[in-house]
């Protein structure tokens, strides 16, 4: 008997132990749950942060009088004469309206640098398109230059630097009173390629590129991606040869994508001749990165088909070929078409094969085709934030909200077609 | 059923469309590669360039210097780049190399200076550095401090320690990685320079030498920050007792952070460095390749609008992003040759 209830005593002793054991093993999941959740918090709040303004563009509303003599231009249509004239000399007279007291050439040139060195390109081009508009007074919008815009944004961050003069600043306190100077929606973001200067750089280039090298490497991932799966999972003999396959395939999701541009260097551009920094060679090398990750989500979805779907076609007299595009297909696709979205989504977010051929570039203008030279948004974003001025900080986390949105939508995409095209058995 | 069939098909065909491609097209942009210490140069030129005349935009790729003037040498077609950037001259092998792969006649080009400057946050005390002692500061191994020809394992951990009359803090210094070019350009100019005041070392033998004065410290007070010099700038504007090595136009760009060490007395002015009075100066220089002239349009004016005044001249807009300008009859003469696309012989370099 006493040995029974010491034994008994031995559990009882040791119970509230265990019980300590289990509340602190549930303890490190939760802390383990709390750390990513914090960490993902402290991201993305920096960079909302940090990048909300650049959504902003700051811009500059003035009555220009496009005056013939002030611009030395007397024919708007001849090219010669546009290529001589003074189209920043309109910009700095309706300046100085409304600082009167600005007399010297020196600190008309400072006025003059308010306004970002687009300003004249955009004159110039209205009164090429409107020759009749010579010798009129415009309403015209000018892009504030990167400096006033990192002052009215961000005067009183430490952060930043002022490299407005004081006179300068006094002169952007006035406008600002005034409502001559104004922050809006910045639709140069969108609508616009890659630019030296903050206040005109757009994202439109990479979000153009990115989309047509996604659509190369969904066109060969995809299709080449199933065919592959279902000829392995469901013709395939098992033997030798499909099991070095197999592994082979594994181990290929594993393979860093920097491999994968070093192989497009190799094989498409010194082999094939093909041109650099296109979409469709950043395409072709990204495929062949997604492809192993869409040929395995592909093999687990067909693997996850019941048997009973199988036989019980085969039971009707289908042919195998019946058996799969009818049946086995259409069952695996919600699997198949999640993987191939988590596959993109990553191939989205890829730069490093990028760097080998040729996409990381400074390309301004917005590319047309699959054999423009293009850069991809991850590219973009690694571009503007090691550039040197400071209106890039802002637009790189900007990008990075841009880049998330395509991927935040991207992922919701697969969970709704997986949610929707599911079946049970 | 008949809707995914003919979704497959034509995902397949696009596919097998994207797959088949025109090798070796003709091309009408103009392909820049090379250095990332001109990339911030050439870019302003080439958006200029896009902007004003009906050319498409040049697309520039920031390789480094060596790897541009690979990639320029690999040979005369479309597929290969127009332009190359350096920021250093191109070296004999590198020329040879060109003429062995058909790229017989190359254009040089100097464009200008660039400075390298040693900086800290404008919070802390401004250095007064010769480049003896950012060699003993920052060098692997350095002439034994207890006298005598023979190198120790770098003992220094403060900057007292080097030099009494330098703050007694710890040697901090963040810097480029080996890929860069400034990385470069820093061991040979600056390093060098410093190990060279060691009459030992300087007697070594040439590739001796070398590995003594280019081997940078390893345990600690040389910190590798990537090419990323904006987050070196954050750095040192939150540690004041950290330095920084970076181009001068970043010093430019953020004169409202930090300040830059004069090095033997001379501060990092743009008119020293110009003189090369500065001790850490280079130059920076752009090759064109002749046989893409007239093939790819554009090139000659891309490059008429670079040797512009107002683009590379003393008032010009290149000086508002940190370039250096030449004097003003180097810049003539290059601009003259230029324009007449005067080929290298190979016995300049």
């Amino acid at each position: 008997m006493t040995d029974q209830s010491s034994q008994a005593e031995i559990v009882r002793n040791s119970l509230k132990r265990r019980y300590r054991k289990e509340r602190r093993f549930r303890m490190y999941g939760i802390l383990a749950i709390f750390i990513a959740l914090a960490s993902l918090f402290i991201l993305f709040a920096d960079i909302i942060s940090k990048g909300h303004t650049g959504f902003l563009k700051t811009t500059i509303t003035l009555d220009v009088t496009l005056d013939s003599e002030t611009m030395y231009l007397d024919d708007p249509t001849d090219e010669d004469q546009r290529s001589m004239a003074d189209f920043v000399a309109p910009i700095i007279a309706s300046l100085q309206e409304h600082f009167p007291e600005v007399e010297s050439a020196a600190e008309k040139r400072e006025l003059g640098r308010l306004i970002g060195t687009y300003g004249a390109s955009k004159i110039r081009d209205l009164l090429k398109d409107n020759p009749d508009m010579l010798n009129t007074t415009q309403t015209m919008e000018f892009l504030a230059h990167d400096r006033v815009s990192t002052y009215v944004k961000h005067a009183d961050n430490p952060r930043y630097s002022i490299k407005l003069s004081e006179q300068q600043q006094g002169w952007v306190d006035q406008l600002l009173e005034k409502g001559v100077i104004d922050t809006s929606f910045n639709d140069v973001l969108f609508s616009r390629g890659d630019s030296r200067e903050p206040a005109n750089a757009g994202i439109l280039g990479a979000i153009v590129g990115s989309l047509l090298t996604m659509l190369v490497t969904l066109a060969i991932s995809f299709p080449v991606g199933i065919a592959a799966a279902v000829y392995l999972e469901e013709f395939a003999p098992q033997n030798r040869i499909t099991d070095f396959i197999e592994v082979n395939i594994n181990n290929l999701a594993a393979v860093p994508s920097i491999i994968f541009g070093l192989l497009g260097l190799a094989v498409f551009i010194s082999l094939f001749g093909m041109p650099r920094s296109v979409p469709v060679v950043g395409g072709l090398v990204l495929a062949l990165m997604t492809l192993p990750t869409i040929i395995i989500s592909s093999r687990a979805a067909i693997k996850s088909v019941p048997p009973s779907i199988r036989e019980a076609a085969e039971g009707v007299g289908a042919s195998k070929m019946q058996v799969v595009l009818h049946h086995v297909i259409p069952l695996a696709m919600p699997g198949m078409l999640t993987g191939s979205i988590i596959g993109m989504a990553q191939a989205l977010g890829e730069t490093a094969p990028l760097l080998l051929i040729g996409m990381v570039a400074f390309i301004v203008d917005v590319p047309g085709g699959f054999f423009d030279s293009a850069t991809v948004l991850p590219v973009q974003i690694y571009l503007w934030a090691s550039s040197s001025e400071q209106g890039f900080v802002e637009l790189a986390s900007a990008g990075i909200m841009v880049l998330l949105t395509f991927m935040i939508s991207m992922n919701a995409l697969a969970i709704w077609l997986r949610k929707r095209l599911e079946r049970r058995w | 059923m008949i809707k995914l069939k003919t979704a497959l098909t034509t995902l397949a065909l696009a596919g097998s469309i994207a797959a088949v491609s025109a090798p070796a097209m003709a091309r009408d942009t103009i392909n820049i590669v090379g250095s990332s210490t001109v990339y911030p140069f050439a870019t302003v030129v080439a958006e200029r360039f896009g902007r004003n005349t009906d050319f498409p935009t040049p697309k520039l790729e920031s390789t480094g210097s060596g790897g541009g003037l690979k990639l320029f040498c690999e040979g005369v077609g479309t597929q290969h780049p127009d332009i190359t950037n350096a920021s250093r001259r191109m070296k004999p092998g590198e020329f040879e190399n060109c003429q062995a792969n058909g790229v017989k006649e190359i254009t040089e080009v100097r464009i200008g200076a660039d400075g390298i400057v040693i900086a800290n946050s404008k919070n802390a005390e401004k250095l007064d550095l010769t480049l003896e002692q950012v060699f003993l500061a920052l060098a692997k191994e350095v002439p034994n401090p207890d006298g005598g020809d023979e190198l120790v394992a770098n003992p220094y951990m403060n900057w007292s320690d080097i030099d009494s009359s330098l703050p007694d803090f710890e040697i901090s210094v963040m810097g480029p990685p080996p890929t860069s070019g400034t990385r470069d350009a820093f061991v040979e100019i600056a390093m060098q320079g410093g190990c060279k005041k060691y009459d030992f070392i300087k007697n070594m033998d040439k590739s001796e030498m070398k590995s003594v004065c280019h081997a940078m410290r390893e345990d600690g007070p040389f910190i590798e920050a990537g090419e990323n010099d904006n987050l070196i700038v954050q750095r040192l504007s939150q540690d004041p007792q950290t330095l920084g090595i970076f181009g001068y136009s970043f010093l430019m760009e953020n004169t409202g952070q930090i300040q830059a060490a004069t090095i033997n007395g001379v501060e990092p002015t743009p008119e020293a460095i110009s003189s090369e009075e500065y001790p850490v100066a280079r130059s920076l220089w752009f090759y064109i390749k002749k046989a893409h002239v007239g093939v790819v349009p554009g090139i000659q004016e891309y490059v008429a609008e670079f040797t512009s005044e107002s683009t590379w001249g003393d008032n010009g807009y290149l000086v508002d992003v940190g370039l250096i300008p030449l004097p003003r009859d180097q810049r003539m003469a290059t601009a003259k040759r230029v324009k007449d696309l005067e080929p290298m012989t190979g016995n300049e370099l």
